[in-house]
């Protein structure tokens, strides 16, 4: 069981607490399919993008002060004296973003390959509720700097609880500690964005438990079937996702030097007038999705109920989906459906941003409408009514159906990598 | 391999542009949306830089026009060294202010001649006076006003240069001033700039065009005071990551050669 | 054979080349974060203040702020200048002539932090007590210090410290 550390000081402590022992089997040895494609990148893209935030974010609350009279003042302190302040604030701002794009690609390479079916469901609920807490956590970050955007955003996704029948008044003066939001409001939530990201290490710890459990899915949607199928996870994806890691700080490094501000809103560098609302009040693109489905709705609880809907629904996606097959390589009406979804969460995203009215409205209503109807009845029928392609015997040994789609490559594992 | 690549990477170009494309919405949800005439500006592009000389232009037209009116109150006279001036000079420009310092053994607030290390003086004690004293609206300072505008330096430099005489139909309101390019078209800021407003130390000549672009870019700066500096790191940390990404895409291809 | 050792070497080159061009790259990046926490740039502007010692009356002292610590300025008359020349360099615990203390002898400038556990002693008014040697008591542990601000009786181990400073004109001192 214990490896074989030749270092006499890592064997002393390793015999009283086996810490090595556990990296060795968990990041050296740990058998992983040896045909996972690059999507499967993003999962440990998304643990570093949450270390980057952590490290930049306690960086920043060294210097930041969440006071209502100095909170703007204090962030341009950090962007304009403070030593690399600039650097710091504004890899954590665009961080957030890309943080966002990551674990958004991660979520749609499990829907596509069906990696939260069966055993792997709580592993998949867990990443719902990962994603969960980044968006408590983004929502309440991005009121810190105390711009026009921060306090506008964050008087409308409070009052969003006012839509709970009776006890929704009190819960909103209750979340904002008075009766607007105000500076009572300022520092629960710098409180709650320094603690909800180490709540969020502890899930995703809980998250990687459960991926070990039984390894990581792979392309082909099909059981590992022996050491054949497998290589260790070092060096080959150590290094793999290092060269993954380059790529992905590439495309920061290009928005952090030179575009710092392009996924942010210019209201927001005005201070916050709790007397004046901005012409237009939009989130941050990640909540857009969200922020459609709310609107599409023309009832306020309605919209709201809608809105976590959408998030609820994929706690019980391994329930909707029944079929027995994960992979969509090898379901060809799914995988109609998931480039459809695709294109409907973007319509969603764009639709978010734009204002309330006219057309907008009814597009709205039919990509929310989608939305649901993906997950709440297509998905169900496709269980039932679909025919699945013929699948491989084995990773190694893969009976080639027509493959193509969204992995067409990886269907060809004997292709030297 | 390469196709597997090349797949993942238009994959994230597709959703990178459907990205900026959904993104690229709400300065249109602003209702009318106006088009500003686009300046070609020193510090555009990832290579652009400031322009020393036009920064000290454009501070000397704040300075004379601008100040009397609208705070600069994240700026320190100290930043100025940013601009080329020297610290001699850099304290002359600051003693000219007469900053509100105390309280004194007196217990009684004083005024004393500006530092280095003060902050702008601003022209109001606070929001109150200044709407008082500009009936009722208020000058917005001015430290963040080309980050917190759309298009911040081309905007600036259009409303400066956009006073013209309203449509024949367009319904302008008492004490308000028509401008081609501020949202809505009537700003309570009266023109502000007629052209020789101001006599350039570097003898440009003081057009109306020259000083609306001068003081655009000293604001520009004001805004971003650390973009040369960030532009010149970008380029050095892009090159390393160019060069370590290649070397890791080497060495992956390495690692994975022995595998079936 | 020899090809596989050929390719062994060229693997393990790329991998020495690549772990060291990242360590160089985690150095790059680990500096900022380092560096935020020295003073920041609106903090160093106030490192150096300006003083015009023409204010202080003699046989007066003013307490500045700098650097977040008092500053002890005193305009000595001919009597406490005299006293401070006259203690021989032995019967000092921390030998100091007061020509090496004081620019001009009539303006002493000192940190006004006792070299023990850091209290401000007194002697600053006319009222306080100005210890066994006519300076400055610190009452935390009962250090005394000379007119010339050096520690004669108690237990601060050193003289009160005296901060850089030069005259820019006549009468104006920049400290720092």
């Amino acid at each position: 069981m214990a490896a074989n550390f030749s270092n006499p000081v890592v064997r002393w402590i390793d015999h009283r607490l086996p810490v090595f022992t556990f990296m060795h089997h968990e990041l050296h040895e740990y058998p992983t399919p040896k045909n996972l494609s690059y999507w499967w990148n993003f999962g440990s893209l998304a643990g570093i993008a949450l270390v980057i935030m952590i490290v930049t974010g306690i960086t920043l609350a060294m210097h930041y002060t969440p006071h209502v009279d100095y909170a703007f003042a204090s962030v341009e302190r950090i962007m304009r004296d403070v030593n690399y302040g600039w650097l710091i604030r504004y890899i954590h701002m665009n961080g957030a973003s890309f943080f966002f794009i990551v674990v958004y690609i991660h979520i749609f390479r499990g829907l596509y390959f069906g990696s939260y079916k069966a055993p792997r469901e709580i592993l998949w609920m867990l990443g719902v509720v990962i994603l969960l807490l980044m968006m408590a956590t983004a929502f309440m970050g991005y009121v810190l700097p105390w711009g026009q955007m921060s306090f506008w955003g964050a008087t409308v996704i409070t009052n969003l609880f006012s839509a709970i029948p009776l006890v929704g008044e009190s819960i909103v003066t209750w979340l904002w500690g008075g009766f607007s939001v105000d500076n009572a409001t300022l520092n629960r939530f710098f409180s709650l964005h320094f603690l909800l990201p180490f709540v969020i290490v502890g899930v995703v710890v809980l998250h990687i438990v459960a991926l070990h459990r039984f390894g990581s899915n792979n392309p082909l949607g099909i059981d590992v079937k022996g050491p054949k199928d497998q290589i260790p996870f070092h060096p080959y994806y150590t290094i793999k996702d290092a060269f993954g890691l380059g790529v992905f700080l590439i495309f920061f490094s290009a928005f952090i030097f030179f575009a710092p501000n392009f996924l942010g809103h210019p209201d927001n560098y005005i201070p916050a007038n709790p007397l004046v609302t901005p012409a237009h009040i939009v989130p941050e693109w990640y909540f857009l999705p969200f922020y459609a489905i709310l609107r599409a709705i023309p009832d306020k609880l309605g919209g709201v109920l809608f809105m976590f809907g959408a998030i609820a629904v994929l706690f019980v996606l391994p329930w909707l989906d029944r079929s027995p097959v994960r992979s969509g390589q090898f379901r060809p009406i799914f995988k109609i459906f998931f480039w459809i979804l695709v294109v409907d969460v973007v319509a969603l995203t764009y639709l978010g941003g734009k204002p309330a009215e006219g057309i907008y409205v009814i597009l709205s209503r039919i990509a929310t409408a989608y939305y649901f109807i993906h997950f709440l009845i297509i998905l169900p029928a496709l269980s039932i009514f679909e025919t699945p392609k013929p699948l491989p015997k084995s990773i190694s040994e893969p009976v080639l159906g027509a493959g193509g789609g969204f992995a067409a490559a990886t269907a060809a594992p004997r292709e030297k990598v | 391999m390469i196709a597997r690549l090349t797949t993942t990477i238009a994959a994230v170009a597709i959703a990178a542009g459907a990205w900026s494309f959904a993104l690229s919405t709400p300065a249109s949800a602003a209702g009318e949306a106006i088009d500003l005439p686009q300046h070609d500006w020193s510090f555009s592009g990832p290579f652009g830089t400031y322009d020393r000389g036009a920064l000290q232009r454009g501070f000397q037209v704040y300075k004379n026009v601008c100040a009397g009116c609208h705070a600069l109150s994240y700026v320190a006279y100290r930043n100025l060294e940013d601009l080329g001036y020297n610290e001699d000079e850099v304290k002359a420009i600051a003693a000219e202010a007469s900053v509100t310092d105390g309280p004194n053994d007196d217990g009684e607030m004083f005024e004393r001649p500006g530092k280095p290390s003060d902050r702008f003086a601003s022209p109001f004690p606070n929001e109150q006076a200044a709407r008082a004293a500009n009936g009722g609206a208020y000058p917005p300072d001015l430290s963040l006003i080309v980050k917190a505008r759309p298009d911040g330096a081309n905007y600036v430099r259009a409303l400066l240069i956009g006073y013209t005489e309203p449509p024949a139909d367009f319904n302008l309101m008492a004490g308000m001033n028509y401008n081609a390019y501020f949202p809505g078209h009537q700003i309570a800021m009266a023109k502000p700039l007629y052209g020789d407003d101001v006599t350039y130390e570097d003898g440009t000549p003081s057009t109306i065009e020259q000083e609306a672009a001068d003081v655009a870019a000293f604001l520009a700066w004001a805004s971003e005071p650390e973009m040369d500096e960030r532009k010149r790191a970008g380029v050095m940390t892009l090159l390393f990551l160019l060069v370590f990404t290649g070397l890791l895409y080497a060495t992956k291809r390495k690692i994975w050669a022995d595998v079936h | 054979m020899a090809e596989t050792h050929e390719g062994d070497s060229r693997r393990d080159f790329l991998i020495i080349t690549t772990t060291a061009v990242g360590a160089v790259g985690a150095a790059c990046v680990a500096w900022p974060f380092i560096d935020q926490m020295n003073p920041a740039a609106d903090t160093l502007a106030l490192a150096s203040i300006e003083f015009d010692v023409s204010t202080v009356a003699e046989g007066q002292s003013v307490t500045l702020t700098w650097r977040g610590k008092p500053v002890f300025v005193r305009h000595r008359t001919p009597a406490e200048i005299e006293e401070a020349r006259e203690v021989p360099l032995d019967d000092l615990r921390d030998p100091q002539t007061d020509a090496e203390r004081a620019e001009k002898p009539e303006y002493l400038v000192m940190v006004g932090v006792c070299t023990h556990l850091g209290c401000v002693p007194l002697g600053q008014s006319v009222s306080d007590p100005k210890g066994d040697f006519g300076g400055w008591f610190c009452p935390c542990h009962g250090s005394h210090y000379d007119t010339s601000g050096r520690i004669r009786r108690g237990p601060a181990p050193l003289n009160l410290a005296v901060p850089e400073y030069q005259y820019i004109s006549d009468t104006v001192v920049r400290i720092g």
